[in-house]
């Protein structure tokens, strides 16, 4: 009986050290990273939510108030305009990068000359910074020097200058314009990449079959796609949710906060107005509509998984 | 790698049915949408470069001057823009920064993908799975509790604000994309050279890095592109002008109250997008396959 437990007794040992070591060495590269990370994400979060229970304001400490700030927001027209202009913001943008990339998806996956050279080219807008990308449309979105009024009047199409960014409805669209502008090549080389990765095999025998344009891409297209189309709108959604150069640049919110969104009204409650609890507040108050959105990507990523046939 | 060599044999014979469209359909359903996406896409970098280097004069009649051509071409904008204002400034702390920022960044993913994904220490796959709700996590949340801290910890109005708060977007990026990459390097290197005596330090500098080397270069122009086009950090944690970063100082600088100098601004615009633009072409191929290849993780 004593002679088993004796030849056995040294494996787990071993085993449990090596456990243990491969612990202590991956602590130890994990170290760097981790600490950049808490210190300043993570606590930083915490950090937020935190202030947004309180009234600090630049340069003075403040005190617990309890959910004060969320109270005042509550009743504040301004606040709630800006949740407004933020879905609409975030879901007409993302529709409109969606069915536009997809479609520019589904063009640079035909067979073309010159193919890289327009997958580089088409990027551009994604590479480029995007407050420099957004003056350069502050320009082209100037209420007297437009050069898109100029043409639309050179082609007697309208009979005076359109007022970009001085009129609210005009000025939401222009923001989404060029939000959207800049979002498509992201949606368009992603789905590029789902799509590169459907088998030729599967449309051949679809046509064989007699199936029709349509019908090879919503019966073969789109469903081998969907787990993509998932992940990459749910970054699309989550980028256009916290957006904040584009309209800081632009419109800063304007014409009376017409175009604020929830990020640029934490700035400019938070930063510009000195109320660092209040825009806090604001900031805290985007963490619901991210978490949906993260949820939503995470059963993404598990629909994924099951499609592909694996266990967990 | 075997999926990108995938795409690139499925590439090659893609559109394997298109000899059933004839050529006026083709050219109506795929080269004209084709033909204005790419106007639609890159007409505002035309506009900021012909407007960058158009006299003031023709800039603002219409009448006389066709808007879209320029007919004396000046470099009076770029002249001013680099030596009567800080740009030249700008773009050295842009450099400084985004480098610092992405060499700190680099050093600590790759550590930290080997360790989750070769290593396998208990709760590595907890911790892969944290590392990518960091990326989540958007700045626009963080700017205020950061701009806090910076204040306490004295690094106001200084670049380390930056170069220490950049890698909390880059650290989560470049980890995931690093630890899909080492995924692809074969185990069997690793255990060979642990037979033969290397410590996991050595493998990781004489085996991994050595072959993950393109994954490195994207993880590093990723990287670099992102803190170079960082904005809402370097708008609220600097202050002096002479310290801010390219997108920041041309935004607030070169504008003044009333007279908006165009040509200087969309100068600035351009200047500061051609080393992003200039990096990304020479690695271009590296960047949309990296980018197809954390896709498909």
């Amino acid at each position: 009986m004593a002679v088993p437990s004796v030849a056995v007794q040294p494996r787990p040992s071993t085993l449990s050290r090596l456990a243990e070591s491969r612990n202590t060495l991956g602590l130890g590269f994990m170290l760097p990273a981790a600490a950049l990370l808490l210190v300043f994400l993570t606590y930083p979060l915490g950090l937020g939510i935190w202030l947004g229970f309180t009234d600090t304001r630049i340069g003075r400490p403040g005190i617990f108030i309890g959910a004060e700030n969320y109270e005042y927001l509550w009743s504040d027209s301004v606040f709630w305009l800006s949740v407004f202009n933020t879905l609409l913001y975030t879901v007409s943008a993302s529709i409109l990068k969606f069915v536009l990339g997809l479609w520019l998806a589904l063009i640079l996956n035909e067979k073309l000359p010159f193919k890289s050279f327009f997958r580089a080219v088409v990027l551009l807008p994604w590479v480029v910074p995007t407050v420099l990308s957004a003056i350069a449309f502050w320009w082209i979105y100037d209420s007297q020097f437009s050069i898109l009024s100029w043409a639309l009047q050179q082609m007697g199409l309208i009979d005076h200058r359109i007022n970009f960014l001085g009129d609210p409805t005009n000025a939401r669209a222009s923001v989404i314009a060029a939000n959207v502008w800049r979002g498509i090549p992201f949606v368009a080389i992603t789905l590029l990449a789902g799509l590169q990765t459907i088998p030729q095999s599967l449309y051949e025998a679809a046509t064989l079959d007699g199936a029709s344009r349509w019908q090879l891409f919503r019966h073969v297209t789109l469903p081998l796609l969907t787990p993509i189309i998932a992940i990459t709108m749910t970054f699309s959604v989550l980028f256009t949710f916290t957006d904040f150069q584009l309209i800081y640049v632009l419109t800063r919110g304007g014409p009376v906060n017409a175009t604020h969104l929830m990020a640029t009204l934490s700035f400019q409650r938070g930063i510009a107005g000195g109320q660092l609890g209040e825009g806090a507040a604001i900031a805290v108050a985007m963490i619901p509509f991210l978490l949906a959105a993260i949820l939503f990507s995470y059963f993404g990523l598990q629909r994924r998984r099951w499609q592909q046939g694996g266990g967990d | 790698m075997t999926a990108i060599k995938e795409v690139e044999r499925l590439d090659t014979d893609e559109g394997g049915m298109g000899y059933l469209q004839s050529l006026p359909r083709r050219v109506v359903t795929v080269y004209l949408p084709l033909l204005v996406f790419l106007i639609v896409l890159l007409f505002p970098f035309y506009w900021m470069t012909i407007t960058a280097v158009k006299p003031n004069v023709e800039m603002t009649d219409y009448v006389n001057y066709n808007p879209f051509w320029v007919v004396h071409p000046t470099l009076e904008h770029i002249r001013y823009l680099l030596f009567e204002t800080s740009y030249p400034g700008w773009l050295l702390n842009t450099v400084i920064i985004s480098t610092a920022a992405t060499f700190l960044s680099l050093a600590a993913a790759v550590l930290a993908a080997y360790a989750i994904e070769r290593l396998r220490f208990s709760g590595a796959r907890q911790v892969g799975l944290a590392v990518f709700l960091a990326y989540l996590v958007p700045p626009s949340i963080l700017f205020i509790p950061l701009s806090v801290m910076v204040f306490n910890l004295g690094l106001y109005d200084t670049p380390f604000a930056l170069i220490l708060t950049y890698p909390t977007f880059l650290i989560p990026f470049c980890t995931w994309l690093l630890m899909g990459y080492f995924r692809s390097i074969p185990f069997e290197l690793e255990e060979c050279a642990l037979i033969d005596g290397a410590s996991r330090w050595q493998i990781l500098t004489k085996i991994v890095l050595p072959l993950s080397v393109p994954g490195l270069i994207s993880a590093g122009i990723f990287a670099f592109t992102l803190s170079w086009n960082e904005f809402i950090y370097a708008l609220t944690f600097i202050q002096s002008s002479e310290k801010k970063t390219v997108p920041v100082g041309v935004l607030t600088e070169l504008v003044r109250s009333d007279v908006y100098e165009w040509g200087a601004l969309m100068a600035g615009a351009l200047i500061g997008s051609l080393p992003v633009v200039v990096l990304y072409s020479f690695f271009v191929e590296h960047y949309v396959s990296s980018m197809t290849g954390a896709v498909k993780e």
